[in-house]
């Protein structure tokens, strides 16, 4: 089988095929957007000016990238895409527990005592997985999908390219440095599995042609990255401490940045913008 | 009219549309138009972003619109922007080069190849003694730099080309 499905009324017609790709669009989506919340967390409290204009950069972008998913499943029918990003609960989202959680101690308005080794690490797993993923779906049978992914490509080497340098050279910095990257390594090891599964319809959307690879593939491409930069990989197998995110597992952490977030919406939904 | 007259008026219009951050340089010399639908009075317009997070695309479509639709003849005109075709920088008109250097932007290198070392002449003074300061910049598309020749801060346009999978 191997068909193209070039508009959102024919990926309709099959309830099977829909599903999984409904499925996968709100894990591009999900993802996207919330690391990118997480990213603007840190506007004005980077280390220093020339990375708040480089990370306030990636993170609109890639916010950018997250709109262009959310416009997609408008097109499918699922409704607004400025409600689907600010008006669903934690249970209906689909990104990768780990990319939900804080950027560290205390508040953005108050006492931020963010961790800026969580932020490398994050963004240079997450960068890294992005790349694995995009790549098997740059080919997918959703024609518009397809469409998306290879413009992403495009600007993606730039985001992977700067957090990249960001732990390399933090892992042959000073010992506190090298300290709080390593820490922050082996706690991502124990959480960020999810992030590299497909959830619930990973089957479908790899017999659909959704997908070009499977989850155990992702997993293995994403592994072979990471291995050339690390500088010691941590012992013992992934694992994804807070369940599943793709099958709706989420933290309260979660929970804290839906209100963030969406507060603004929240107090109007009819406001127009 | 015939529609190739019609056509061209479209064009013309196209080339006074403005990037909304850059005054005088037009959305049709940064190759963002793609294509030109004219049917009766009708006319649709298919339009490549730049970057996909430019928060500019909802105002260039607005701008777009309003333009066209001030020609007499034009009833609507219907701009939609499209994933289906890549932007690349190789797509910036020579006027639109000349335009972004009025704005202390350096157009993006020529003939660009992934993996190529990424010199850029100074908009100001064209010394390519110039170094980058942030490949990151004011918008996504553009990237900050210094020239150690006249000495000026500057902004160059980031080379965007499709990259070969699985490198």
């Amino acid at each position: 089988m191997s068909k193209i499905v070039e508009t959102a009324e024919i990926a309709r017609q099959d309830p099977s095929y829909y599903q999984a790709l409904r499925e996968l669009l709100f894990q591009l989506a999900d993802d996207d957007f919330i690391i990118s919340f997480r990213g603007s967390e840190w506007l004005g409290l980077a280390p220093h000016i020339e990375e708040d204009v480089a990370y306030s950069s990636i993170t609109q972008n890639t916010m950018g990238h997250a709109v262009m998913y959310y416009n997609l499943l408008e097109e499918l029918g699922e409704g607004d895409a400025n409600f689907l990003a600010h008006d669903r609960g934690a249970s209906d989202r689909r990104n990768g527990a780990y990319l939900e959680k804080r950027n560290g101690e205390g508040k953005y308005l108050e006492e931020p005592y963010f961790d800026w080794a969580l932020a490398v690490v994050r963004n240079y797993f997450y960068e890294s997985f992005k790349k694995v993923k995009l790549e098997a779906i740059s080919t997918s049978s959703y024609k518009p999908l397809a469409n998306v992914a290879k413009k992403v490509l495009m600007e993606h080497p730039y985001h992977f390219a700067h957090w990249k340098l960001w732990i390399k050279q933090l892992q042959t910095s000073s010992e506190e440095a090298k300290k709080r990257i390593q820490n922050r390594i082996e706690e991502a090891w124990e959480e960020f599995l999810d992030v590299l599964e497909l959830g619930n319809y990973g089957n479908e959307m790899v017999q659909h042609q959704l997908i070009a690879i499977d989850e155990e593939t992702i997993k293995g491409n994403w592994l072979e990255e990471v291995k050339t930069v690390l500088v010691a990989m941590p012992e013992g197998p992934l694992g994804k401490k807070y369940g599943s995110g793709r099958n709706g597992e989420h933290t309260s952490d979660l929970d804290q940045a839906l209100g963030t977030l969406a507060e603004v919406f929240q107090s109007d939904k009819t406001a127009i913008w | 009219m015939v529609e190739t007259t019609k056509l061209e008026e479209i064009y013309t219009v196209l080339k006074t549309v403005d990037d909304p951050e850059l005054p005088s340089v037009s959305v049709f010399d940064l190759g963002m138009v793609h294509q030109v639908l004219v049917k009766d009075n009708l006319v649709q317009i298919k339009m490549v972003p730049t970057f996909a997070g430019c928060p500019a695309l909802d105002f260039i479509e607005m701008n777009v619109k309003k333009a066209v639709e001030e020609l007499r003849w034009v009833k609507n005109c219907q701009v939609e922007f499209t994933m289906e075709h890549q932007w690349s920088t190789d797509a910036i008109t020579d006027k639109g080069k000349t335009e972004l250097k009025k704005h202390g932007i350096a157009p993006p290198p020529e003939n660009y190849r992934p993996g190529d070392e990424w010199t850029v002449n100074c908009p100001y003074c064209d010394s390519d003694y110039t170094s980058m300061e942030n490949v990151f910049g004011p918008t996504a598309c553009r990237s900050i730099l210094y020239c150690s020749s006249c000495r000026n801060p500057f902004e160059a346009m980031k080379p965007v080309v499709i990259q070969p999978l699985n490198s």
